[in-house]
């Protein structure tokens, strides 16, 4: 862990050291924990490194890097024994080091090798690597990468910075964690956060226009975007506010390109109305939520699933559309990329269910297999020469899929209203007509309904217990059901990647399971209660943490005995 | 050949005597004028009387939701950069509901024309104070009488306006010209449209108008003086205006948009692979 106070550069150490190690072969998964603020406070920066794949953080430390004081004060209870609490005993002018204390004097060394005291994270990366038994050639070829935007000095004086700590910890302190690192060879795997990976999806889909206004944790989906837009032919606006963003996507998907918005859930509330208008004008969008817990702004760096039922829900009337959330950052890009397809091919909103732990944490992944990707735009038109005889963008039809031809085609025109309306896309108030373009409409969700991703099952076939979580807690539950499994209990996850419509087969496979708890970052139970309404299946236990802090594996384990102890 | 035929659309529900009748007719003349076929040209409309418009004539049509209009027309417009793209409001749905949208449309100069049709007053819902509706107007809402009206063209030139003119729908070969403008000019063009309402603004009538109303041009006027142009948007009460107020050329959105170089956005191929390389970028 990289602890320190927002502006010293946390993030920046904890990605470098986790870049060494995910392109050394180690498979890596980095949380970060931030305030809301620019300057000052508490942040951190956790980084797990293990032989197989990993999508959960863990308490316990090998390693505290403390760039101040705070982090000592904060952290020293999680540092496993063994493990060692890095810092500038120097600097910080610590009175009493607790016993594991490794102290380096970063600033000093940064002064020497480079004379320039702000170097001492760069110091700290060396010192870290040093500690761990690492080669330090790896930590230099990563900076290179990491700093080659500011030019050669800049590099080179990285380059001497990270060699002093180095050097100070190999030769002079020779001290080294318990456990030791050594590469584990080249993998070629990305090291990506869940919004970058969602981003690359949306490109990869052909996602040709975005509109949205910053909101933490999703804001480096549309700076990742905006970067590439030039490049790719994508245009990414940045809109006055989130009312403006929504409609723009609506307008910009109903002439004909792929697009999407990403927001929190504060922003999501302002997008609602144009949702629904989306809905009734059957215009595929796809919305991106990423979760903080709320109401209102409430903890804005951190992590909720509190807007499951919001989103099932938002907008008033009734239409159809799809919830997607991505377990992890691979599932965020393939999620993402079959959001378009179905948007497209049932003409409705979809929407991308992301939180904080997603958002803002970086996962090694496999690079993605771009021929998985499939562009399927369902019944469009495409833009021809011909004009289409007896066009009706709203035709009934016997799937409720109508024709979408694209405005500009040749002699055909295309109306839509928010308004009810008859097959032309007119206003009308007619009873019937009304009846039949509902039923059109909600009859998309039962073919939704048909292709729902399937459960992901782990563990047990005969559990004694059945875990069931649904988007980022995947890798925490996962890990949870290891764990019991190696405390003897026999544990099972079901875990959902689609929360709506639900995948058919959910019911049978929990219809057995006596012991079932149903696990959420929220504290009502809002999966819990789509379950019972959807399937009539009562779950037996609950495990909810709303304290906006992740679910660690060993959090979940010890709760759930908690759990069962009352039953 | 586009003709009149071409855009004819059909029956209303407005009420007899409606002042939008004219505009509807002035922006008919106005597209046939310009030769504009009616699949090369989108109205955006949100809600209230004006925004019925779209659905009397034959073109294409996002009818979408109250003070929306622009944001709507601005998404169309990126993905489709080749189209005509008209936006259609009320001052209720631009001025009051829609009024931030309004301002950044401005500011960003992105080439959609802007019709306004300003009756002062609350159509659809029966007679509400609108943001333009004269000082002291009582409504049901507003028994006090309404506060200091918004002065859209003074907003429009002051938040980055290219083009800047107000009409009147009593006049409809000025309007139809006007209209014609505004959809030439390169840039987001504003029309407002001073237009009576027959069932619930007593006051501001055709006659009223027709009293008040002139061209701006008359006897002399030079809509690139920015300040001259603040003074005659002000013009109101006793003489009004009508006209290009304010004019002035500078690069739309869509030109200082990278992505739309290689031209519309809604042509270009879908291809996955053309992430790879960014991949890599991860490693």
């Amino acid at each position: 862990m990289v602890g320190g106070e927002a502006g010293q550069g946390v993030q920046t150490v904890g990605l470098v050291l986790a870049r060494v190690l995910a392109r050394s072969g180690w498979w890596v998964f980095a949380d970060q924990d931030y305030e809301s603020r620019i300057r000052g406070g508490h942040n951190f920066f956790r980084v797990r490194a293990r032989e197989g794949p990993v999508h959960a953080h863990s308490e316990a430390l090998d390693l505290l890097i403390a760039l101040d004081r705070n982090s000592i004060d904060l952290h020293q209870s999680e540092v496993a024994p063994g493990g060692i609490i890095l810092c500038d005993g120097e600097k910080l002018k610590l009175e009493q080091q607790p016993p594991n204390t490794l102290s380096v004097p970063l600033e000093r060394l940064a002064r020497e090798a480079v004379s320039n005291p702000l170097m001492a994270n760069t110091v700290a990366m060396g010192a870290a690597l040093g500690v761990s038994g690492y080669d330090i050639g790896l930590l230099e070829d990563v900076l290179e990468g990491h700093f080659a935007a500011s030019g050669t000095e800049v590099v080179q004086a990285n380059v001497q910075a990270a060699r002093a700590g180095y050097h100070y910890v190999t030769s002079e302190l020779k001290v080294r964690t318990r456990q030791q690192l050594t590469p584990r060879g080249k993998a070629g795997r990305l090291l990506l956060t869940g919004n970058e990976a969602l981003a690359l999806g949306a490109l990869a889909a052909g996602c040709r226009f975005m509109a949205s206004y910053p909101m933490t944790p999703s804001t480096s989906i549309m700076e990742y975007m905006a970067s590439k837009g030039p490049e790719l032919g994508v245009a990414v606006l940045h809109a006055e506010d989130e009312i403006s963003a929504m409609n723009m996507v609506v307008g910009a998907a109903f002439a004909g390109v792929r697009a999407m918005a990403a927001t929190s859930g504060g922003g999501f509330c302002l997008m609602v109305e144009a949702l629904g208008l989306a809905g009734i004008t059957e215009t595929p969008v796809v919305v991106v939520e990423a979760q903080r817990p709320g109401p209102a702004t409430g903890l804005p760096t951190r992590y909720g699933q509190e807007d499951l039922e919001f989103v099932l829900h938002a907008a008033q009337g009734e239409f159809p559309r799809a919830v997607l959330a991505p377990a992890t950052a691979e599932e965020a890009f393939y999620l993402t990329a079959h959001a378009f397809n179905l948007s497209e091919r049932y003409q409705t909103p979809v929407i991308v269910l992301s939180d904080h732990y997603l958002a803002s944490s970086y996962t090694t992944v496999e690079p993605f297999d771009l021929n998985q990707v499939k562009i399927e735009r369902g019944a469009l038109i495409p833009l021809g020469v011909d004009p289409l005889p007896d066009y009706r963008r709203h035709r009934l039809t016997p799937d409720g899929i109508s024709p979408r031809a694209i405005p500009s085609h040749p002699g055909t025109l295309v109306v839509t209203t928010g308004d009810e309306h008859d097959e032309e896309g007119h206003i009308t108030e007619d009873a019937g007509l009304r009846t039949r373009m509902m039923l059109k409409r909600l009859g998309k969700l039962e073919g939704m309904r048909g292709e729902a991703l399937p459960p992901q099952v782990y563990g047990t076939s005969r559990p004694q217990v059945t875990l069931l979580g649904w988007g980022s807690t995947y890798g925490p539950l996962r890990e949870a059901v290891d764990l019991l499994d190696a405390g003897g209990m026999a544990a099972r996850l079901v875990h959902l990647s689609q929360p709506w419509p639900l995948p058919a087969q959910l019911t049978g496979m929990l219809s057995d399971s006596e012991g079932l708890v149903v696990v959420e970052q929220n504290a009502t139970g809002q999966m819990a209660h789509l379950l019972r309404a959807e399937t009539g299946i009562a779950a037996r236990g609950h495990i909810r943490r709303f304290d906006g802090r992740p679910m660690s594996p060993a959090f979940i384990a010890t709760r759930l005995k908690e759990e069962m102890a009352r039953w | 050949m586009v003709t009149l035929e071409d855009y004819k659309g059909g029956p209303t529900a407005w009420c007899p005597g409606c002042g939008n009748f004219g505009i509807l007719l002035a922006l008919q003349q106005a597209l046939v004028a310009l030769e504009l076929p009616p699949h090369q040209v989108l109205i955006v409309s949100g809600i209230g009387q004006a925004a019925k418009l779209p659905h009397y004539l034959k073109c294409n049509t996002l009818n979408g939701l109250h003070g929306r209009t622009l944001p709507v027309a601005t998404g169309a417009r990126l993905a489709n950069h080749e189209l005509t793209v008209i936006a259609v409001g009320g001052d209720g749905d631009g001025y009051g509901e829609g009024g931030n949208h309004f301002l950044h449309a401005l500011r960003r100069n992105i080439d959609i024309t802007y019709l306004v049709h300003n009756n002062q007053v609350y159509g659809l819902t029966k007679g509400q104070a609108s943001p333009t509706s004269d000082p002291g107007f009582v409504t049901k809402t507003t028994p006090q009488g309404a506060p200091t009206p918004l002065n859209p063209l003074s907003v429009a030139i002051a938040a980055g306006g290219g083009f800047v003119a107000r009409s009147f729908s009593g006049d409809i070969p000025h309007l139809s010209g006007l209209i014609q403008q505004a959809i030439q000019h390169r840039g987001f063009s504003l029309v407002d449209v001073l237009q009576p309402c027959v069932s619930f603004n007593p006051k501001n009538t055709f006659a009223w108008y027709r009293e008040r109303v002139h061209r701006v041009e008359e006897p002399g006027h030079d809509p690139t003086d920015k300040m001259v142009a603040f003074a005659r948007a002000q013009e109101w009460d006793g003489s009004i205006p009508i006209g290009v107020i304010y004019r002035h050329q500078r690069p739309t959105f869509e030109e200082e948009l990278p992505a739309l170089r290689d031209g519309a956005l809604v042509k270009r191929k879908l291809e996955p692979g053309h992430v790879a390389r960014l991949l890599s970028e991860f490693k």
